[in-house]
């Protein structure tokens, strides 16, 4: 069993893990001081040499991304944080702020001393309030301790930090619609180029980077480019938040080198749960195409999920055992997407209507084998088709569930009805108050 | 409602936090909604007022997030997450028992204005399934029985605490304010971390 390599997860059993004093006792805001040593552009080439890379789904590599924003074009700056974790399956910023909201400010200080923004914020979904309330203390501790506000490096370098409370949009967290929503805009995606490093908020120069991408910098600083590059594969560095839901025994967090395997996460959550066996599961939440019990050896990092057909995304794994219908899966996910469809680009506003509708009569067991088939052309006719990947996301569940159980979709129509019973999958089945 | 002095002060303060005022429209949708328990009229203008945009600018921005809400909603929000993989853990037969028990449906609000009820997308807890929010708060490994004890208690004035939150539960009002930003100094309550959270640190520490 590959070790597991706990860093931001390392104090979240301890009691005050949320505090500037529990964060301290634990090395913390060392490694700013040691940023504060070092040129911004060495701290970029730092971030650039460590490998590490996105983690909030797309992998784009976080040294590169702060090498864009131009330097010395006398423009202001901005950091952005996507904390919109929305999703579906994605639970690993959310138990990351609530436990150790400073190890994100720390690395929002180096990361905005590194592209010398002057101003970042923290763009956090608004259905959480409780990580709200701890991740505006940890600030107002930081701005008290002298790590946030004016002259922070003694040589004259400012940062102001703002929480931003975002209002229950999935789209929020695409990052062109994220800059528009914190614009005080509705949440709507821009087209393309200008990227953000050109033209981000208020058409300034801006990083968007997810929670954990920025919370991994401060180790990062303090241990180096070659303890970061110990773990992990060829081209996917360092550790992560692997999430494992659903029938699992113990599902949880689980913190590891990247490259590790849901057979090794599974044996560490207990196995799939008692008496049942694994049907199919997403390896970085809905929008990334599922996986089935084949793929249990598949390296989890951004090359070895990708060559099995699939994304790494948000490594949200969520674990489904034979009791679940995948058309009720499928059809609840996008049900989702048609919900949080922003209805700026057609083809999305539109398709993912006439897809919860032919799904809904697939499910109920009406409809003709033909269905099937339209159900593939509606996909055809959205993916790819719109500004931002949400009309994607819409596609993978629906096409990598014909890949993998086409004969399940059909044995509704020839049934006339749903084969599952829904209670056998509950956490509390048979047991049903 | 008509707004105090002192509101007025804290939506300026609010703006001022920004670098353009415009960004302040999603806090002080929050502020309104602390006040009103809704985004009424009133507080629609009086927002538009303050960043100089028309209320259709503020109404457009209010209509496209959920929770914002138009009509008014209870004291204690419930919302059972029936995104797929709650939903298959328990959520669906949640979300009906809860309904049926209340007699009310999504985006609806008992007679006494106690309890609403609203079906939910992923809220980032899904080790948790099935998860239920109350306020936007966690309420963890939920079952149909548990959801009912609760609205039951919340209904009779003295709703249980959340699974990680603060030691008692707060009103949706007084929730709203803190999303604008307003502490509470509530940071403190509540446990770091879940029992799944810490479950990868605790399996590597019996390793070592």
């Amino acid at each position: 069993m590959k070790k597991l390599t706990p860093v931001l997860s390392a104090n979240w059993d301890e009691e005050d893990s949320f505090t500037i004093d529990g964060y301290r006792r634990n090395g913390g805001y060392k490694a700013v001081a040691e940023a504060f040593k070092m040129e911004p552009d060495e701290v970029i080439q730092l971030v650039k040499d460590s490998g590490l890379r996105g983690r909030g789904g797309a992998g784009f590599p976080t040294g590169m991304k702060w090498g864009f924003i131009p330097q010395n074009d006398g423009k202001e700056h901005y950091l952005v944080v996507n904390a919109d974790e929305s999703e579906p399956g994605t639970c690993k910023d959310m138990p990351l702020l609530m436990a150790n909201p400073h190890v994100l400010i720390e690395g929002i200080i180096i990361a905005s001393y590194a592209i010398r923004a002057n101003y970042a914020f923290i763009y956090l979904r608004g259905e959480v309030v409780h990580i709200f309330r701890r991740v505006q203390q940890a600030i107002e501790d930081a701005y008290a301790a002298g790590l946030l506000g004016n002259n922070i490096d003694k040589k004259g370098f400012n940062l102001e930090l703002v929480l931003h409370a975002g209002a229950g949009a999935y789209i929020c967290g695409e990052e062109t619609a994220l800059l528009d929503s914190l614009e005080g805009f509705r949440g709507q995606p821009r087209l393309r180029p200008p990227f953000p490093a050109i033209a981000g908020l208020y058409a300034r120069p801006t990083v968007v980077n997810n929670v954990e991408s920025i919370a991994s910098v401060p180790a990062i600083v303090a241990n180096g480019v070659k303890w970061f590059q110990g773990m992990g594969t060829e081209k996917s560095k360092g550790f992560t938040l692997y999430s494992l839901s659903g029938h699992v025994k113990n599902p949880g967090q689980f913190e590891a080198p990247l490259g590790i395997t849901l057979r090794e996460l599974l044996d560490m959550a207990g196995g799939i749960r008692e008496g049942h066996t694994l049907k199919f599961w997403t390896p970085g939440g809905s929008s990334t195409p599922m996986f089935t019990d084949q793929h249990l050896d598949v390296p989890l990092d951004y090359e070895g999920v990708g060559a099995a057909g699939s994304m790494l995304g948000t490594k949200a794994l969520q674990i489904f055992d034979e009791t679940t219908c995948v058309v009720r899966a499928v059809l609840r996910w996008t049900e989702f997407y048609k919900h949080e469809s922003c209805g700026k680009c057609t083809p999305c506003r539109e398709g993912t209507w006439w897809l919860v509708q032919a799904l809904k009569e697939l499910e109920a067991g009406r409809g003709v084998s033909a269905d099937l088939d339209k159900l593939l052309d509606i996909v055809d006719n959205i993916a790819g088709r719109s500004f931002c990947a949400l009309a994607d996301g819409a596609a993978s569940p629906i096409i990598s569930s014909m890949k993998y159980f086409r004969e399940e979709y059909q044995r509704h129509l020839d049934l006339g009805s749903c084969p599952f019973d829904p209670v056998a999958s509950t956490l509390f089945a048979g047991v049903r108050a | 409602m008509s707004y105090s002095h002192e509101n007025l002060l804290t939506m300026d303060s609010i703006i001022a936090r920004y670098p353009r005022k415009r960004s302040a429209v999603m806090p002080l949708l929050h502020f309104v909604q602390s006040l009103d328990g809704y985004v009424t009229s009133q507080g629609i203008e009086l927002i538009a007022k303050k960043l100089e945009l028309e209320t259709a600018e503020v109404t457009a921005v209010s209509t496209f997030y959920t929770q914002y809400k138009t009509e008014p909603v209870g004291e204690y929000h419930v919302g059972v997450c029936i995104n797929t993989l709650c939903a298959v853990m328990g959520g669906d037969e949640i979300y009906k028992s809860v309904s049926e028990h209340l007699g009310i449906e999504s985006d609806e609000v008992t007679k006494d204005g106690k309890v609403s009820l609203e079906r939910i997308e992923c809220n980032a807890a899904c080790d948790y399934a099935p998860v239920v929010m109350v306020n936007w708060e966690f309420f963890d490994n939920q079952t149909p029985q548990s959801v009912k004890d609760f609205v039951d208690a919340a209904k009779a004035g003295n709703p249980p605490a959340p699974t990680r939150g603060p030691n008692s539960l707060r009103t949706w009002k007084e929730n709203s304010a803190v999303l604008a930003g307003i502490s509470d100094g509530l940071s403190g309550e509540g446990v770091s971390a879940g029992e799944p959270s810490k479950l990868g640190l605790k399996i590597s520490k019996e390793a070592k």
